[in-house]
């Protein structure tokens, strides 16, 4: 394997890994803000270490959502690693259920971009593995950090906080909507339906309820489409 | 919601979303590779994300609200339009609301 190669590929799995490592001050913070205390932040990093479920589970209890809407978010928004496993599975091809229980909790959105996008398959687990462990590091300190400092917060910190959240979100949704994105053109008008679903169902639903139910209802009205086009 | 059912919330999540990321690695590639499914996975993200944009910005205890949230949320949407990374992103959203805040409080 040619050197260059393996340490553009370290480079980039490590610089990837930091700037990912800062959103953690953010989940940190709304995670408090949501009512979590720093060590429920610091367990959701540790343990479900999946980005936009964490929020997801907080953005839910912070709207006054109820136990079972947050855990359905952020499963929903689960689901997407699922499919990034099977398709990292063959190249990581994790010997052991040992080898595979630990490999599974990094599979991720920036630790499936790194691995696939790399020129090998040695390359692409290299890059699995140290995507995954910078980020992971970097991810869980800046947790501790932003939940810590958001409980020194006042008013007008707090305004600004809950400002923060949505951004947030609106961050991650961002790259789907870009024009250049695959199939930008459906992805904008699936958001728009959810955006319009949850909002029109709010006075009517528990806190949380309202953003399942509008994936649901986009999931279903996709349906007819989704034959034609596989047709 | 009182700690003990935090912490629930908190383990539960954090089991369901490890199983799912198990589950990839383990299962056969065909379960997942069913097109409807592909489909599906590929656009619950963008619903569920537009869906807690509009819930966190807009809302308040199960009525519409608009407030400094809003004006935070278009300053991200114009910082996101010209390509600024997520950091400033939210930095800007989050100085937005407190400038609201601070004017209107």
């Amino acid at each position: 394997m040619p050197r260059s190669a393996r340490s553009a590929t370290l480079r980039d799995a490590v610089g990837l890994g930091v700037a990912v490592g800062l959103y953690g001050v953010a989940f940190g913070a709304a995670a408090v803000g949501a009512g979590l205390d720093a060590w429920q932040a610091l367990a959701m990093s540790l343990l479900m270490f999946t980005g936009a479920s964490q929020f997801a589970l907080v953005g839910v209890l912070g709207a006054g959502g109820g136990a079972l809407a947050a855990i359905g978010s952020a499963l929903l928004l689960g689901t997407r690693n699922t499919v990034y496993g099977v398709r990292l599975a063959p190249m990581l091809a994790p010997r052991g259920r040992l080898r595979r229980a630990g490999a599974a909790h990094w599979v991720i959105d920036e630790t499936t971009a790194m691995a696939v996008a790399a020129p090998d398959r040695e390359l692409g687990r290299l890059a699995f593995w140290v995507t995954g462990a910078t980020i992971y590091l970097g991810w869980n300190v800046t947790t501790l950090v932003g939940a810590l400092g958001a409980g020194a917060l006042g008013e007008t910190a707090q305004a600004a906080l809950d400002s923060v959240v949505p951004a947030a979100f609106l961050a991650l949704l961002w790259p789907r909507l870009r024009r250049g994105a695959p199939e930008a053109g459906v992805q904008r008008r699936v958001a728009l339906g959810g955006a319009v679903v949850a909002l029109a169902l709010t006075p009517f639903v528990p806190a949380g309820v309202q953003v399942v139910l509008a994936v649901v209802a986009v999931a279903l009205a996709g349906r007819p489409r989704t034959r034609a086009v596989t047709r | 919601m009182s700690t003990g059912t935090l912490w629930t919330v908190v383990l539960v999540g954090a089991a369901g979303c490890y199983l799912l990321k198990y589950a990839g690695l383990s299962v056969p590639a065909a379960w997942v590779q069913h097109p409807a499914v592909v489909r599906v996975v590929d656009f619950v993200p963008a619903a569920l994300l537009a869906a807690l944009v509009a819930v966190q910005a807009a809302t308040s205890e199960g009525a519409l609200v608009a407030d400094g949230r809003l004006v935070g949320l278009a300053v991200a949407a114009l910082a996101l339009a010209l390509r600024a990374p997520f950091i400033v992103v939210v930095l800007l959203a989050g100085g937005a609301g407190a400038l609201v805040h601070l004017l209107t409080g």
